[in-house]
């Protein structure tokens, strides 16, 4: 695909220089934005680095402890259970948030469903609902007093559905995240889908190609890049998984520990503990781990496209 | 970044026409009755928060929860809502507008600017800007809450509106978005033509060039406005005063309400809230569908 778009070597001689009077007018138009994305993406970055590396001390106040606060987080067992649970998170919920949404995309995009239109925004329709209602909503149908848990558990005359207890409270964090977002990754999946060129179809078709043939060698080829970026944008999503356990917990405040995720570890030590300096620490370390598994993945992504 | 090398491998394939209508293709009862278990599962949520919302506190402990109960009480439901602790909710629903206007419009601004800056002139230092920004899409928003709250402290910028306003008007996917929309939809031919013809370069932007990305920036706009509208952590940290506080956090405080000793439970005006909360998203979805539906197709052929 990417030869096809080649563009003839004379033109792409020509065609960035008719553009490229370096002057400063773009900067003119990239200004505005530059200002703000420095004063609230950069600046408190650097300041987070800047605090992780002194500690607050009730006596002599703040004092540069070089990286002892790093040390701290590596032996610090509250944030790697948090980590782990995240960790865990997103090597079950991803997946298979990313399989639903990648089925639903190719049964909207092969044309056999009756109401197509429907289907599609009716999926999508979760993703406008706010993050914070959307707890609350799953966190009264979980309960057992006036949700549908109870409802079906008093249908059953057992206790069989009980969302919020501590086995199976991960997993029911984990039902509100895939129902929020399974629809917004559909969507990705889908217009991905709708570029690719209809001769290849006719081509697969002539040659006798059933539409399942079609879905392995020609659609999930071309949704890799696709996957890739859902796949980054649900790790750095289960990574900071903050809201839904922080809201559930005024709920069930004994089955969700205030370090129940490392975001939560690193908000409840700036606001509750007062440790800012290393709130600041493992928030760094979190967003380094991020990045990492991030750029992994993406590598991986590359390796698989360039097979 | 992901974003910042694939553009450039994928640039081949132009929107497919919807050729579909001469291929023909029987429709399958049985894979749209499989589809149909999605849907529910998509949409028994909704349903169970709009039928909850037509009923009293009582009338919510002992019915059951997919039916309505024997008083219909929507209508005194959102009377209540609007009211209750002399109409703080019409306060909270006046701060989100205003967040969003402000934020998310904000946002788009400059996002528009800056992604046809980029796409369309060269300048010292555009490399850079480019990896910048879109490694920034990498970290993670909670990461970046915690110093922010500790710089604006220092600042004396919490527990004010702005700081609300200011770190929304940064959106790295939305400059993605608009970067890559105006490289395909604005021709660089039109914009010679205009600067021949002698217009200045912030006319041509807004005259000519700003028309051809309405698509885009629709989209771009609709995804800023969910992301401010949904805003839960930062206003949770930045703010106390109740009078700044957008929907979301007032309405997880009245959840809270009822888990205190003594305090009346008020899940009926919670549930209530909700529905009024998410209404105004929903609508503008719906109703902008054909933008922001083009907008992303766009966005994708490239991503």
């Amino acid at each position: 695909m990417s030869v096809a778009a080649a563009p003839p070597p004379a033109l792409a001689e020509t065609a960035p220089r008719r553009r490229t009077q370096r002057s400063f007018t773009g900067l003119f138009f990239t200004a505005p934005f530059l200002a703000v994305f420095a004063f609230v993406f950069v600046t408190p970055v650097l300041y987070a680095l800047y605090l992780s590396f002194f500690r607050d001390r009730l006596v002599g106040g703040r004092s540069f402890v070089g990286v002892e606060n790093y040390v701290q987080v590596f032996g610090d067992a509250k944030f790697w259970e948090g980590a782990g649970r995240v960790g865990l998170f997103l090597a079950v919920q991803v997946p298979v948030m990313l399989a639903l949404a990648l089925v639903a995309a190719l049964a909207i995009d092969s044309a056999r469903l009756y109401g197509t239109g429907f289907f599609r925004i009716a999926i999508f329709l979760p993703y406008a609902v706010p993050g914070v209602v959307a707890v609350l909503m799953w966190g009264f149908m979980y309960g057992d007093r006036f949700g549908l848990a109870g409802n079906i558990n008093d249908l059953l005359g057992s206790q069989v559905l009980a969302p919020l207890t501590p086995q199976w409270i991960l997993v029911a964090i984990g039902n509100i995240v895939t129902w929020q977002f399974v629809g917004y990754n559909m969507l990705i999946f889908y217009s991905s889908l709708k570029t690719i060129p209809s001769e290849l179809y006719e081509a697969a078709a002539i040659d006798g190609a059933g539409p399942l043939r079609i879905v392995r060698a020609i659609k999930i080829p071309a949704l890799r890049g696709a996957i890739v970026i859902a796949t980054i944008f649900s790790i750095i999503g289960s990574m900071q998984l903050f809201n839904e356990p922080n809201i559930l917990r005024t709920i069930v405040p004994n089955v969700i520990s205030t370090f129940y995720t490392p975001n939560m570890y690193a908000y409840n030590l700036s606001f509750v503990g007062q440790q800012v300096t290393y709130a600041a620490t493992v928030a760094i370390v979190m967003g380094v781990i991020t990045g990492v598994i991030a750029y992994v993945v993406q590598l991986r992504g590359q390796r698989e496209a360039t097979r | 970044m992901t974003a910042a090398t694939t553009p450039r491998l994928r640039r081949a394939a132009a929107p497919r026409l919807d050729t579909r209508a001469d291929r023909p293709v029987r429709r399958s009862p049985g894979l749209t009755i499989a589809m149909t278990l999605f849907l529910v599962y998509s949409l028994v949520p909704l349903a169970w928060l709009v039928i909850n919302a037509t009923k009293t506190q009582p009338g919510l402990l002992d019915s059951f929860g997919l039916w309505f109960a024997d008083d219909f009480a929507l209508v005194d439901n959102v009377r209540q809502v609007l009211t209750y602790n002399d109409g703080i909710f019409v306060r909270w629903f006046a701060n989100t507008l205003l967040y969003v206007v402000v934020g998310a419009g904000g946002a788009t601004v400059l996002a528009t600017f800056a992604g046809y800056g980029l796409a369309k002139f060269d300048f010292p230092g555009k490399r850079a800007v480019f990896a910048v920004v879109l490694g920034s899409i990498a970290i993670p928003g909670t990461a970046l809450a915690v110093p922010t709250f500790l710089m604006f402290s220092e600042l004396g910028l919490t527990n004010t509106i702005w700081a609300i306003i200011i770190p929304s008007l940064i959106s790295p996917f939305g400059l993605y978005l608009v970067w890559i929309f105006a490289q395909d939809s604005v021709p660089t031919e039109v914009l010679e033509a205009a600067r021949v013809d002698g217009a200045s370069e912030l006319r041509t932007f807004l005259t000519i060039a700003l028309r051809m990305m309405v698509p885009g920036i629709v989209t771009v706009l609709l995804f800023a406005v969910v992301a401010t509208w949904n805003n839960y952590f930062l206003p949770l940290i930045m703010l106390n005063d109740p009078a700044l506080f957008p929907l979301t956090i007032g309405l997880q405080n009245w959840n809270a309400q009822a888990v205190g000793v003594g305090s009346t439970p008020i899940f009926h005006l919670v549930i209530t809230g909700s529905v009024l909360t998410i209404l105004p998203i929903v609508v503008a979805f719906l109703l902008l569908q054909r933008y922001w539906q083009s907008g992303l197709t766009a966005g994708s052929v490239k991503a």
